[in-house]
């Protein structure tokens, strides 16, 4: 006989099953996506959400962090705004709801709610792991989001932007994207809130890269400061495929990000880089789980943090070579900006090598603005709070002037400079 | 226009007294020197002066156009018309020179109550200013002093004096490190600056600069003070018989 160990529902778990059984009758899916739902959601329901008894939720207790999960609201709208780069083919989910238009020759598209329909997305519906809370989460309740199919050798000289605006409840979003052989493209997926009222948001971004194919993907969030935001990319790189991936975080209340990438063919190349912007009283995870599953590749990872108020942010970095990915080089930096004595930034990096010709090497720092730099600008007239902005920006500005991008970067520098002015 | 009285600071950290009773008086138009052997106290009264918070002053004042400015930070002592020449501009990465000179002009100009500059009237004053001192423009493309020479840093120190126009300017040791085109250059830039309604104070240890840079007085610091005051033949006199002279017949 089986020994059974009961999992005491918390608050958040219980208002997560009473969701699923609330939306089991409209939530789309033929047998196979509700068998592949059931199943996520048993296993939430009996492992509970993870502590940080569970290794890689070690800094974000999830089940003690999350507090409660709003019901889903079925009158919150939420309107599109503008696309961060302008020009960008933009792709709308209001609330949940992905609005597909028909004018789009460049890639194939289609509402991610039709192959829940048809039955196509049940295979995508898993948990990567024993710990992956966010795809048992996000495979129970997504409703919608958009499927790609970007041509080989496409290049599409506009961004796409996934624009994923909220108003309240409760929005569980995919995007499948496929990138062809030799194609190009820059993809924004962009989550935000219109309103301060609660939300809880899983996302699942599903991309594979083939064959050379060279991709920029950005991950801005700007959730509400009540909002809980989970999100997951999960990435196959192919034979000399080229990922930039480029994360920033500048709001919500309760934030994981994970990036699970898995490099699969000789010559591939990831370039991730993240910004975390963190003030009031919130919790940020950024963690990724990179598998260099092959010899010959490459990747660079370098994420900034600026910590203001009561803060906390965590950085996980697992960096694996397998067994026989020789001649693999990988370098990880994580850097942090405490501007207060209450911030917190916990930064785990790790490294896995079972190949023994390999350069893997990480680095951490934390420190404050450095007074000499503050006390130049003040002599030069610039006042003491602008010169610290100037000096925060400049800590970050440095990894986002990479993309190269003209808009790109003007689009993010942006962002930065209106966050900071908020919270600085 | 600078009026120094007994003035003691000492560092904030460790409480060593560095200045001690310091007097000292500048008059607009004038160009005042300041020598003074190694650990003399030179570089901490150009920070004080400055507004550095690693210094307090315990007691004194100083005061700047008849009025005390102890209580002013280093920005709003900048935005009265107070510079100070780096003997070491430090590098910021992340901070583009043409963006910082920008904010570092119209914060001022805010300050003042005037309107901020346009672009091309900003672009044109620094091409200018920077073409006098033989200023590359290629070097304002990098991020605030990172990667230039000692030489191309105290130019760029000249040319945020030159562009900002203040009324008191303090070179500390701007000399160092210079050779000989350089330092011409340099002293041309100052030089020109010299109007009868600006006063410079020129921190140095050595006669060289002032042969560019001719001052209409010379102050001895030793130990905190000035200890002698005289005209530009006294910098002569330090530089053929040292400080030593003086300093014993001081004591």
């Amino acid at each position: 006989m089986n020994i059974q160990t009961t999992n005491r529902l918390t608050v958040a778990e219980a208002a997560l099953v009473e969701a699923y059984n609330e939306q089991l009758s409209d939530l789309p899916g033929d047998g196979a996506v509700f068998a592949a739902r059931d199943r996520l959601l048993d296993d939430l329901k009996t492992g509970g959400l993870p502590t940080r008894r569970i290794e890689t939720w070690h800094y974000t207790d999830l089940k003690s962090l999350l507090r409660n999960v709003p019901a889903r609201d079925r009158r919150a709208v939420a309107e599109a705004t503008a696309p961060l780069v302008a020009g960008s083919e933009v792709l709308v989910v209001r609330q949940g709801v992905a609005d597909l238009r028909s004018n789009v020759d460049a890639f194939e598209i289609r509402r991610y709610a039709e192959s829940l329909i048809d039955g196509s997305a049940a295979a995508g519906l898993t948990a990567l792991d024993f710990d992956d809370a966010i795809g048992r989460i996000n495979g129970s309740f997504v409703r919608d989001g958009f499927v790609l199919d970007i041509p080989a050798d496409a290049e599409l000289k506009a961004p796409i932007e996934l624009q994923v605006s909220h108003g309240a409840g409760q929005v569980h979003t995919r995007f499948p994207v496929n990138f062809g052989a030799g194609s190009k493209a820059t993809v924004i997926e962009r989550h935000r809130a219109v309103s301060e009222n609660a939300a809880f948001v899983s996302t699942i971004s599903d991309i594979a890269l083939h064959d050379g194919a060279e991709i920029t993907w950005i991950i801005f969030q700007s959730q509400g400061e009540f909002d809980t935001h989970l999100g997951q990319i999960r990435v196959n790189l192919g034979k000399d495929a080229k990922l930039r991936l480029f994360v920033i975080n500048a709001g919500g209340k309760l934030v994981r990000q994970e990036i699970q990438i898995s490099v699969t063919g000789e010559g591939a190349d990831l370039t991730l880089r993240g910004i975390n912007l963190l003030g009031g009283d919130t919790h940020t995870d950024v963690t990724l789980n990179l598998g260099h599953n092959v010899p010959h590749t490459t990747s660079t990872e370098i994420v900034r943090n600026v910590v203001f108020d009561r803060a906390k942010g965590v950085f996980q970095g697992m960096i694996r070579v397998a067994p026989d990915a020789q001649k693999t080089d990988a370098r990880m930096a994580c850097n942090t900006l405490l501007m207060t004595d209450d911030g917190e930034f916990a930064v785990k990096p790790e490294l896995e090598i079972f190949a023994d010709d390999v350069q893997c090497g990480h680095g951490a720092t934390v420190a404050d603005i450095d007074d000499n730099h503050l006390y130049y600008l003040m002599a030069r007239g610039i006042p003491e709070s602008k010169a610290r902005a100037m000096l925060v920006n400049a800590f970050v500005d440095e990894i986002v002037e990479e993309l190269e991008d003209e808009a790109l970067v003007e689009a993010l520098e942006d962002v930065i400079a209106t966050w900071l002015e908020k919270h600085a | 226009m600078l009026e120094i009285r007994n003035l003691h600071a000492r560092i904030a950290e460790d409480g060593t007294e560095i200045i001690r009773g310091l007097n000292l008086t500048v008059k607009a138009g004038e160009v005042a020197a300041i020598m003074g052997p190694n650990g003399s106290g030179k570089s901490t009264l150009s920070y004080v002066l400055s507004g550095r918070e690693d210094y307090e002053v315990t007691e004194g004042d100083i005061l700047y156009n008849g009025e005390s400015i102890l209580e002013l930070d280093a920005a709003e002592r900048a935005a009265k018309g107070l510079f100070l020449a780096f003997q070491y501009p430090v590098e910021i990465p992340g901070v583009a020179t043409m963006q910082f000179l920008k904010v570092a002009m119209n914060e001022q100009r805010k300050a003042r109550g005037e309107d901020e500059l346009t672009t091309p009237d900003f672009m044109r004053r620094v091409k200018e200013a920077a073409a006098k001192l033989q200023i590359n423009t290629e070097m304002l493309k990098r991020p605030l002093n990172v990667g230039f020479s000692g030489g191309e840093k105290k130019r760029a120190e000249i040319l945020q004096m030159a562009l900002l126009e203040p009324s008191l300017c303090i070179l500390d040791e701007t000399d160092s490190g210079l050779d000989i085109d350089a330092l011409k250059i340099v002293a041309d830039g100052v030089n020109a600056l010299r109007s009868p309604d600006r006063a410079v104070i020129v921190i140095t240890h050595y006669q060289r600069l002032l042969e560019y840079i001719v001052p209409d007085s010379v102050h001895v610091l030793y130990k905190g003070q000035v200890i002698k005051s005289g005209g530009k033949e006294l910098a002569l006199e330090l530089e053929s018989n040292g400080y030593a002279d003086i300093i014993d017949a001081a004591a």
